[in-house]
């Protein structure tokens, strides 16, 4: 302890103690923060999906988006999003919401794969909207990564980057990382326009086109494809990359001219 | 280069440093100027100045630095004439590599950074560090040089004649007056001039709006509520040599936004059941603009942030661009395809000094 008190005058002491108040306070809140579980009662039958969904529904969803899914203040109407929207919100864990923020992000899911489908179920009996993808859509047997990567770069890089790493969009809101997400839910994110990013509905991109983008995205992030350049940083561009350049690789320039003209060891004083 | 020498420049070193103590010793004892100069710190001997053996010591770092430099350089010639140019080797932690490229990167690099380093390590042990200072001199030659050089100006004047052969003067003056003139000239090469190059692109009256992505002409109900699409004018060829030319003053893209919720009437006018047509290109300096949010109709430009509200004529919101994103005014042909109204009412893209 005399140790400690000894060096509470160190210029780094403050630093120290920051850290720890940090860590204490983050430490704290994640062992006591709730984990609000919103789990119902599963469901059983497919035929009764539909009314178990309403349940769930109810249970976690109404507050917000209105009782008949005809939306509110606090959230959109439902009415016509489709089971592809449930899946791919729900699915993701970004629904339920936590909070009202700028943007909802991934986060756990809260509930299974059954009560997603019954969610889904009844949220697609509001109003006609885009289904499910079945695999053959999301993970054809054929696809052309080469013309994904033209319809990528054409419709998707302008916010998730050239290999789908995101970026930042306006007031806190941004597009994420694609890497890690799953083909099905890259599939319903084209097909729904999940939150600030627009739809791209049959139409538009093709069945095709969309497998062909997702074929794309494996191809560039999955572990065999190489990254000549070594570490990434990111992958985010002129951001990450100059402040390594201005920080690390002008601060060792500035180090070593520092050094160069320093005073050198000295002959012991006869 | 010789350790002998070093230690002989060193000598006079020694023989400065009691002067420094002396003019150290002088101000400390004017004690009633409290602003006195105090003088340069008493000189401190390195190592290598009082040892001879260290002296050696740094010699042959320094000579070891510069002996593994000649090696890298022997290594680079021999990389090169050894490795073909596509044999590909495995580096960890760089991975698959081109054998050539990383030869010759290591080689070269070990040769300029045993240089700079052997120059390094030579400063800072062996040559002199005494400190001293240098007195500012008057930048003005003495006045015996300048009326030298003007007596010797005035007489190489007289000498060339150039003031009495005036023929010869006016020629040189003409011949070095004209010689400029070719490369004004040459300026030319800057244009021709645009013209109305930048007030028009390839839309027209009845051109269709072909999708980017299918290749097939959009109908207004391809594009849906929140989504977004891009568009060419009909006819442009994506292989053809000035696509790029053309669709970079053409791109369109296209969203479709509730009629109620479209502000600005005009706006409104030229679209097509909600469906709107906007200049892809941004007012600042031509990035694509498609960033599209859209719950709230904002688009923002990736380069400098621009964002424009697509619900209310493309009004530019934030960021440092000056104008709206110009509208195209679309329609939809008797075969119920989308199809231009003319073209952009404005010039797009970024401003010029006579767009108006």
């Amino acid at each position: 302890m005399k140790k400690l008190s000894a060096r509470r005058r160190h210029p780094l002491a403050a630093l120290v103690v920051l850290i720890f108040a940090l860590a204490a306070t983050g430490g704290l809140y994640t062992a006591l923060a709730p984990a609000d579980e919103a789990k119902a009662a599963k469901g059983s039958g497919s035929s009764l999906a539909i009314k178990e969904g309403k349940k769930l529904y109810a249970v976690g969803c109404a507050s917000c988006h209105g009782t008949g899914g005809q939306g509110s203040s606090d959230g959109p109407s439902l009415v016509g999003v489709g089971a592809a929207a449930v899946d791919f919100q729900v699915g993701t864990g970004r629904m339920p919401a936590q909070k009202p923020e700028a943007q909802a992000p991934k986060k756990p899911v809260k509930y299974d794969q059954a009560e997603i489908d019954q969610l889904a179920a009844y949220v697609a009996s509001l109003g006609p909207g885009p289904n499910v993808p079945n695999k053959s859509q999301y993970d054809p047997n054929e696809s052309d990564a080469a013309a994904g990567g033209e319809l990528f770069r054409t419709n998707c890089a302008q916010c998730h980057n050239f290999t789908g790493e995101g970026g930042a969009l306006s007031k806190g809101k941004f597009a994420p990382d694609l890497g890690d997400v799953s083909k099905k839910h890259i599939y319903e994110a084209m097909q729904t326009g999940p939150q600030s990013m627009p739809s791209y509905p049959d139409s538009v991109i093709t069945e095709k086109g969309k497998g062909d983008i997702i074929a794309y995205l494996e191809t560039v992030n999955s572990e065999e494809s190489d990254s000549p350049g070594g570490y990434g940083l990111g992958g985010f561009g002129p951001v990450s990359e100059g402040l390594f350049a201005w920080v690390f690789g002008l601060g060792v320039m500035v180090a070593v001219a520092v050094w160069v003209a320093a005073r050198t060891a000295k002959a012991k004083k006869s | 280069m010789s350790s002998e020498t070093g230690s002989h420049d060193n000598v006079p070193d020694d023989e400065k440093l009691p002067r420094a103590h002396e003019g150290h010793g002088e101000t400390a004892t004017r004690g009633e100027d409290p602003f006195a100069n105090p003088g340069l710190p008493p000189h401190e001997n390195r190592v290598q100045d009082v040892d001879e053996r260290a002296a050696k010591r740094s010699e042959r770092t320094v000579a070891l630095f510069f002996t593994v430099s000649m090696l890298a350089t022997v290594g680079f010639i021999a990389s090169y004439v050894a490795f073909p140019i596509d044999k590909i080797i495995h580096v960890w932690p760089l991975g698959d590599i081109s054998a050539l490229n990383f030869s010759l990167g290591l080689t070269l690099g070990l040769a300029l950074f045993c240089i700079g380093a052997g120059a390094v390590h030579w400063a800072r042990t062996l040559m002199s560090d005494v400190e001293i200072a240098d007195d500012r001199h008057p930048i003005e030659a003495e006045p015996e040089v300048r009326a030298k050089v003007m007596e010797d100006f005035r007489q190489g004047a007289k000498e060339s004649q150039l003031g009495r052969r005036k023929l010869v003067r006016n020629t040189m003056f003409g011949a070095m007056a004209l010689v400029p003139l070719s490369g004004v000239v040459l300026l030319r090469d800057l244009g021709p001039l645009p013209k109305d190059k930048l007030r028009h692109t390839l839309w027209a009256k009845g051109k269709l709006l072909v999708n980017e992505n299918t290749d097939e002409p959009l109908r207004p109900e391809d594009i849906t509520m929140g989504s977004l699409a891009f568009a060419r004018p009909e006819g442009l060829d994506p292989h053809s040599e000035d696509y790029n030319t053309e669709i970079a003053k053409a791109a369109l893209m296209l969203v479709r936004i509730e009629p109620d919720d479209i502000k600005d009437k005009q706006s409104l006018d030229w679209s097509y059941q909600g469906v709107l047509a906007y200049s892809k290109i941004c007012t600042h300096v031509g990035c694509p603009v498609s960033l599209y949010e859209q719950q709230t109709h904002h688009v923002l430009c990736p380069c400098h942030q621009s964002t424009f509200d697509l619900a209310d004529g493309a009004k530019v919101l934030f960021g440092p661009a000056g104008h709206p994103l110009p509208q195209l005014k679309i329609s939809v042909n008797k075969d119920g395809y989308l199809e231009a109204q003319g073209d952009f009412a404005e010039p797009v893209g970024p401003s010029f000094w006579e767009r108006g």
